[in-house]
Order: structure tokens, then sequence, then C-alpha cells
């Protein structure tokens, strides 16, 4: 076959495609109903869209295809992946050291040079990065695929709200409060659930979140309900309570310290004897059970310090915005932090973190991405998993000199 | 006793429709071995498509019985032609993948079309018209039993049926039950692997539309995401009868509409999902081979 | 000599398949034993019951570990099993794919260590010893696995050679005093083997680890056993010395064949 055959073969290609999804997205895209005027409103130019757009989005569709077919290829004969841009730099120490610096500055900063607003949405993001670097615990070491993260996370806001609407507890002294009741709450969730099978436990998660959800939905009496619990206190520092602006100042820094003490945490733990032990469970259960290690155990240790982070950042997050309620903890939330996770790169801690900010970020600041947001984020899931499952930094083990 | 009766029918009823549903988890599962996290859209796709192509036929002039005809054939090819979309992008290429990466990417799946819909459309409920017509011979009975329940039913029994010969005694059939036991093994032997995964996407895909069809215009209204709610149910009753086996999904999703239908008829109705979802932990937990299953060995 | 391994009666059922049928087994010290027999005569499900990945339906499973007394394990979990001292290879290489070759083997310290949580986050004087007594002790035995060359290389970009020889490194590293391996030599070229045929014997004598062992390859078998069972429809139909099974005439005629050294 020539060249010009191949082309327009591909053309061919391409154009089918285009029209299949013409056809398919017909009902749905193009009309729309009003059952109540019983009218209806016919938008063609949408087709127009959906077709030009499969045709090139076809194209780019199979060329990574095989570029990462070639890249299996290349990997088996023992050629390592291909890495990003990025990631090199960040291994040279030339780069990175000072690019390290530049980070400490712009961040200390920040909240200095820029509004309240935007404080508040790095704040934000601050959050999921950390709950980014919790769930990655779980997920990405020790492969556990948990959808019930949020539950967690809700545990740990109920727990501030409700201690201070009743007993007007602070944040400070709440905050471990919250991160032991997450702990709490993933050994006794995990205790049952972790002997199943990965898809298995991914749908149970999911349940237990959801059951939790619905809990605090319909228990008047102890939850409020779906109209949930306001005025909760903004972090004091000791006694002294602060303004508004200097609330959000001090979240800020307190969210950049948490988010520096995660990362602290989970890189010694992750070239640890523990970490080591999640991540060949992750591998390989059978063989990691043969080689010793207590499999529940080191699974519900990995589960339940998820959690702790969970709920942790669950108390800061009803100390951000003053008022919580069950819609806040939806399964959504928990496919958010997960997409932050498959994006950024399971197991890696600067993948999660350059996740978090790319997915939090990017539609807050792009105002055309903020309505396509969770439509952004199930693509991000399904083209990551097709095309690069290690996510966008792959996650590199430590290596050991010898000297001999 | 009478509403002791009407939570049987109206747990029966509402279980068929769980069973189409279950169907597709279960047949799907029995093959590649994914929960496949989209089926739940795929059905909501069923409904909005049979919503929107009634409203279009019967605006164009069609009379009452085309218009039902009509849409609900819409509706099953629009489906079965998503679920074919959906396994050749998000699972096909996934074929070779440690377990996770298909079941993330069918949760991304889901994510995406649901909110796929919820742009193109509307994030309000739609009133669906009710589709089923009245039947005069049933009337006098009314007060037992109404015709959508007669005709949901009886769909049901007859998809049951049809899919059961399928399977059984049809040359694909054949090809699907020896794909699900070993797919290297069937490929070796001939079967078009791929081929089979496609039409069990299609078949799973058309049932779903048809409980989807049935549901809305049982329940009178539909959203951008009844798919979640009603595809974990089914998926509970999947896993309840065993999954992967077909009379084991008919079975589990019975024995959940019952336990619902009960459950809000005697307890609360406010707690109507917690016991679904608490069936599906408790199941899984305690059981997870379901109720049909057989517990498989590990293989090393 | 110690009888180090002692199998009695064992039976395993798979709903109404009768996998195991009252197997009697048993390994003494300092030995390398091999079990062989056709496909499908239940040799691995014999290792996954004395492993404890199955629970056998009858019979019972001890060791006695030299200067240990005497103990009953069927029953107990597998990661139980290897701290009690038996660890073992498998028959298609289930390595930890995404980790390095040294890790491979730290993974096998792991029972044999103790630091947790708090110790992994503050890192302390004793966490930092013990960490750097696995890396060390990881690193020992790849060099006595002739893999010292491949320490930081990801596990699953070893050639099958290696693999294979890293998978009985990291058994070693749990400190068995019986290592079982599950078709070691399958899939390896005549070098390979040859190199494995030496491996296996300096285990045995330098580590003082005994060893037993399914295998296919009869050359191997031979050459290394000082005994040799045979196992066929989940019975032992025979058992004795390679001399005493090559001519033994059951198992020429269930198994063997004629033409054993054609």
């Amino acid at each position: 076959m020539s060249f010009r055959d191949d082309k327009i073969q591909e053309i061919k290609k391409s154009l089918l495609v285009s029209i299949w999804f013409m056809f398919l997205t017909f009902p749905i895209m193009v009309i729309r109903v009003n059952p109540i005027e019983k009218a209806v409103e016919w938008r063609w130019e949408n087709m127009l869209v959906v077709g030009i757009g499969s045709f090139l989005l076809s194209f780019v569709w199979r060329y990574m295809l095989k570029k990462k077919e070639a890249g299996e290829k290349r990997a088996e004969i023992g050629e390592s992946g291909n890495t990003f841009l990025i990631q090199k730099i960040l291994e040279e120490p030339r780069f990175c050291i000072p690019l390290l610096i530049t980070l400490t500055i712009i961040a200390v900063a920040f909240p200095f040079i820029f509004s309240m607003y935007q404080t508040n949405i790095m704040t934000t993001a601050l959050m999921y990065v950390v709950l980014g670097l919790g769930l990655n615990i779980v997920v990405g070491l020790a492969g556990l695929l948990d959808l019930g993260y949020v539950a967690f996370y809700a545990v740990g806001a109920y727990c501030y709200a409700l201690l201070n609407h009743h007993f007007g507890l602070g944040f400070w002294s709440v905050l471990p409060i919250g991160a032991v009741l997450g702990f709490i709450f993933g050994i006794l969730l995990g205790f049952p659930v972790l002997r199943l099978r990965g898809d298995y436990l991914a749908i149970v998660t999911l349940g237990f979140g959801e059951i939790i959800r619905l809990v605090l939905e319909n228990w008047n009496e102890f939850s409020f309900g779906p109209s949930g619990i306001a005025n909760i206190d903004r972090p004091a520092f000791w006694d002294f309570q602060f303004s508004l602006q200097n609330a959000t100042i001090y979240l800020y820094f307190l969210m950049i310290g948490l988010t520096l003490f995660t990362i602290f945490v989970v890189n010694r733990l992750q070239n640890s004897r523990i970490g080591r032990a999640w991540i060949a469970l992750r591998e390989d259960e059978t063989a990691c059970q043969a080689m010793g290690i207590d499999k529940t155990r080191t699974k519900l240790t990995a589960f339940a310090l998820g959690a702790t982070w969970a709920g942790m950042v669950g108390v800061i997050f009803a100390a951000k915005t003053t008022f919580i309620n069950p819609a806040s903890f939806t399964f959504l939330e928990s496919a958010m932090i997960l997409s932050i996770v498959v994006l950024g790169g399971m197991g890696s801690i600067l993948g999660v973190i350059i996740g978090a900010l790319i997915l939090i970020l990017l539609p807050e600041y792009l105002r055309v991405f903020s309505d396509y947001r969770m439509l952004l984020f199930g693509a991000i899931m399904v083209i990551m998993m097709v095309f690069r499952p290690q996510g966008i930094i792959t996650n590199i083990r430590r290596r050991y000199k010898f000297n001999e | 006793m009478e509403y002791f009766f009407e939570l049987i029918l109206g747990g029966l009823t509402r279980g068929s429709i769980y069973a189409l549903i279950a169907l597709g988890y279960t047949m799907v599962y029995g093959i590649v071995e994914l929960i496949n996290f989209a089926h739940g859209e795929i059905y909501m796709i069923g409904a909005f498509t049979a919503l929107i192509f009634t409203s279009v036929l019967t605006l164009l002039g069609f009379n009452e019985i085309a218009v039902i005809v009509l849409a609900s054939l819409l509706a099953v090819i629009y489906s079965s032609a998503y679920g074919y979309t959906v396994e050749k992008i998000a699972y096909k290429p996934l074929r070779n993948a440690p377990r996770l990466s298909p079941l993330i990417s069918a949760i991304g799946m889901s994510i995406f079309l649901q909110n796929y819909v919820l742009l193109a459309q509307t994030s309000d409920f739609l009133p669906f018209p009710n589709l089923i017509p009245e039947f005069e011979f049933i009337k006098p009975y009314r007060h037992i039993i109404g015709s959508p329940e007669i005709i949901i039913l009886l769909t049901t029994s007859i998809a049951m049926v049809l899919l059961t010969f399928l399977i059984k005694f049809t040359r694909i059939g054949k090809a699907m039950r020896a794909t699900a036991q070993d797919r290297n093994m069937a490929m070796l032997v001939g079967v078009n692997v791929n081929r089979v995964i496609s039409i069990t996407f299609i078949i799973g895909s058309a049932l779903a539309a048809l409980g989807g069809v049935l549901i809305a215009s049982h329940v009178g209204q539909i959203n951008f995401y009844i798919g979640f709610i009603a595809g974990i149910k089914a998926f509970t009753a999947a896993v309840l009868g065993g999954i992967g086996s077909i009379p084991g999904a008919v079975l589990g999703a019975l024995v959940l509409g019952l336990t619902e239908s009960f459950a809000t008829g005697y307890v609360s109705s406010d707690y109507e999902d917690v016991f679904a979802f608490g069936l599906l932990v408790l199941i899984l937990i305690f059981r997870p081979a379901g109720i049909l299953g057989r517990a498989a060995a590990q293989k090393v | 000599m110690n009888t180090i391994l002692e199998v009695k009666d064992l039976t395993m059922d798979f709903g109404g398949l009768r996998a195991l049928d009252h197997l009697d087994l048993n390994v003494v010290e300092g030995e390398i034993a091999a079990i062989i027999g056709p496909n499908g005569a239940g040799k691995t499900t014999f290792f996954n019951c004395i492993t404890g990945i199955y629970n056998p339906t009858e019979g019972e499973v001890l060791i006695s570990p030299p200067g240990k007394k005497r103990k009953k394990i069927n029953g107990l979990k597998p990661n139980r099993v290897t701290e009690n001292g038996m660890a073992r290879t498998f028959q298609n290489i289930r390595l930890f794919p995404d980790m390095t070759v040294l890790e491979n083997v730290m993974i096998g310290r792991h029972c044999r260590t103790s630091s947790g949580i708090v110790g992994a986050i503050l890192r302390g004087r004793s966490t930092n010893k013990e960490e750097k007594e696995i890396v060390d002790f990881s690193y020992n035995i790849l060099k006595k696995t002739s893999l010292s060359h491949l320490v930081n290389e990801l596990a699953k970009n070893l050639p099958y050679g290696a693999q294979r020889r890293l998978e009985i490194a990291r058994a070693m590293a749990t400190e068995p005093f019986l290592l079982l391996l599950d078709e070691p030599a399958a899939g390896m070229n005549p070098q390979e083997t040859r190199e494995l045929d030496e491996l296996i014997t300096r285990i045995r004598d330098e580590e003082s680890i005994s060893i037993l062992m399914i295998e296919h390859d009869m050359k191997l078998v031979m050459s290394l056993s000082d005994r040799i069972f045979v196992m066929d429809y989940g019975r032992k139909i025979a058992q004795g010395s390679p001399y005493d099974i090559i001519n033994n005439p059951v198992v020429i005629k269930a198994y063997l064949g004629e033409d054993i050294y054609a």
C-alpha cells in the first residue's frame, strides 16, 4: 500500500467515526424538548460541531494509540518509558533547587499580592492537594480503589461542626480529634471490607460513602439534615479571633503547613518498610502474602492512614466555609479526588500535587472550563487510563548505591 | 392484607426493572470481568432518547401506538449504540491492563456521560409521558394491579425468555458462554472475542434501555442523574444473585425489589436508598459469591 | 537426620474433585527433594496446601525448624507460614514488577523486621539501623544469587532467567529453613538451567536451607535431588532415590514412559 492510499484510508476511517458520532449524539445534542410547553428546539449547529470535532479527534486518538503501542514495544525490549520534560527538569538538581526557592517565595508572597478571593481559591487547591495525597496512600501506593473517600472527609467536617456547635470547641482542639476520628472510621469501615477483591472493594466503599451521606441527610436530630450546620467558627490563634481577611490568610498558611507536613510524611512512608509492603500489595497480593506480609493489617494501615488525612482536611473545610451540609460530600467529590490521583500519577507525590493544581485551578481561572468541569474529570479518567495509566509523573523508585 | 399484596406487586415491578438493568452488568462481568460503571448511564440515555423521540413524534402527528413503539425502538437502538461505543473507547484498549484500570476508566465514562446529558439537555427533572395505555379489561382490578405493572412484568418476562433462548441455543450464545469460561481458549478455537464482547454490550444496553423506558414512564420523570442510583441498585441485584449468573441477576433483582418495597412500606421511605446500599455492603462482605454463584477457587 | 517437614494424610477436595488424596511426605534436614508427576497430578495444589494458600480438607502439616519445637501449620495464613520458616516461589513468576530488584528482596525481610508507621515517619535511630540492615542483608543475597549488578533495575525489565533467580532470592530473604520451588527451571535455556543447578546446590550447602522442588526437567531433577516423590492423580505413587525412581516399574508405567533418558 502506498503512502497516499494510507492517507486516504485514514481519512475514510475518520469520516466513518465522524458520521457515527453525529448519528450517536443526534437525539441528545441536537434535539431539546420542552415537555411542558410541548415545544421542540432543533440545534443543528451542534451536529456540525460534533462531526468536525470527532473527525479531528479520531486522528489524534489513533495517533496516540499507535504511539502507546510503540512505547509498549520499546518497554518490552528494556528501554525505559518516555517521561515528560518537566520530570527531567526536576530530576536535575541544577534546575530543581532554584525552582524550589522560587516556589517558596511565590507561596509566601501569594496572599499579600493577590486578592482574598485568589487566596481562597489557592487554599481550596491546597486542600485538594492534601486530599489527593491522602487518597494516594490508599489508591496509589496500596492499590485499594476507595470510592468512598469523601465519607472520611465528611466525618472530619461534621466532627468539627458538631463539636463547635454543641460544645463550642475550637479549631485547634478538634483538628486532632478529626484526624483520630478519621483513623477510627477508616479502621471500622476497612476491617470488614478489606478482604474483598479490588473491584468489589471499590463498590463497597462507594456504598459506604453513600450510606454515610444519606444518614447525614436524613438523621435530622443528629446532623440537622439537608439544611446543614452554619456559623461554624473560623480557626483562631489561641484566643485571638481574626478579621475575615486575616482569617483567610491564616487558613492559607495553615494549609501550606499541612501540605508540607503531608508531603514529608508520605515521602518518608513510601520508602519505608510499611510503604514497600503497600506497593508490593498493589503489585501482587498473593506473592506479597507468601513473602510474609500480613495482608489485612497492611491494607488496614493504608486505608486508615488515608482516612486520617481526609478527616483532617474535613475539619479545615468546615472551618473555611463555616457552613456544611451533606451536599458537599457526594460521590462526585470522591471521583474528583480520584481523578486528581489518576491524572497526576498513582503513587507519585509530585504528580498528585500537579494533578490537583491543574484540576482545581484550571476550571477556576478559565471560566470556559468551569461548566465543563465534571465532563473534563470524567474524560481525564478515561483518557489517562487508556493512554497513560502511570499519570503525568511516573513514580520513580528509590535507587540505592553500593560501593563495591 | 391488601397493603401486603400491594407491596409485593410493587416490589416485583421494581425488581423486574432492576432485573433488566442487572442483566447488563452480569453479562458484561461474566465475559470481561469488569464492573461496567457506565451501564446506569446507558439506561439513563435510553430514557432520555425515548422522551425526546416521544415528544418529536407526537408533534409530528403520529398516533399513540406508533409513538410508543417507535420511541421505544429508537431508545433501544441508541442505547445499544452508546453501549457499543463506550466499550470501544473506554474498555477495549484496556483488555490486558491491570484490573483497576478499566474500572477507573468506567467510572470516568459514567461521569462523562452524566455531564454530557446534563450539558446538552438540562439538569432539571423532565416530566415523562405515561406511555403505557390503560387497558379496559384491567379496570375492575385496578385497586390491585394497574396496566403499567402488567406491561412491566410482561415485558421483563418476555425479555428474559428471549435472552435465555439466545444464550442457550444460538451460535452467538455458545460463543458468549465459551468466552466467559476462558477468553484465550475461546480465541484459540476461533471465536471472534471482540465481536462477542461487542454483542454482549449491545444486548446489555438494549435491555437497560427497555428498563429505562419502562421505569421512566412508570415514575413519570427523569433527569441526568437517574442512572447512578439505578445502576448501583441493579449492580446490587447482580451481586446478590451471584454476578455472572443470568438467572441469579433476575432472582437478585426481585429480592432487592421486594426488600425495598417492604422496607419503605413498613419501616420508612427516607432510608430507601440506604437499604439498597446496606444490602449491597452486607452481601459483598458475607457472601460475595451471591445466592446462586459459587465461590471461585483462587488461581495461583 | 531430623525430619523438618512432615505431611500426613493430606487431602484436598474442590467441590467433588479430589485434588490430593491422603498424601504422606517428609523432608529431612539438608536434603534436596523433588516432586515430579504429570501435569494435573496435584503438585502445585500440594504446595498451596502446605503454604497456607489453601486450607486442606484433611490431614496434617507439621514442621520442625532446626532448633525449634514441632508445630502444626495447616490452617495458618500464608504469611504466618512464611514467618515460620517455609518460603516459596511460584510456577508462573510472581514478582513485584514495578519495584526494583533490591526492593523485591527487601520485601522478603518484612516479616523479620518490625518498624511501623511512627518509626517510618520519625525515622529514629532504631528505624534507620533496621533499614540499613534490610538493605545490606538484601544486597548480600543478591550477590549470592548473582543479581547484584541489577540492583536498581525494575523487576519487570529483567530477562526471564534472572526473574526466576530473583524469586528465589526474595524467598531466601525471609530466612527460611525450607525453600519450596515451584518449577524453578521452567522456560529456562540450558545455560540458565546449569546456573540454576549450581545455585540450588549452593543454597543448600552454604546457606543450609533444605529444598523441596516441583520440577519437570528430569535432567535437573536427577542431578540435584537426594530423594524424589512421584505423584499421580493426587496420590503419591512412589518415592526414593533417583536411582530407585528410574528403575521403579510403577513410575515408568504411570508417568515416565520407557524413554526417560532418551
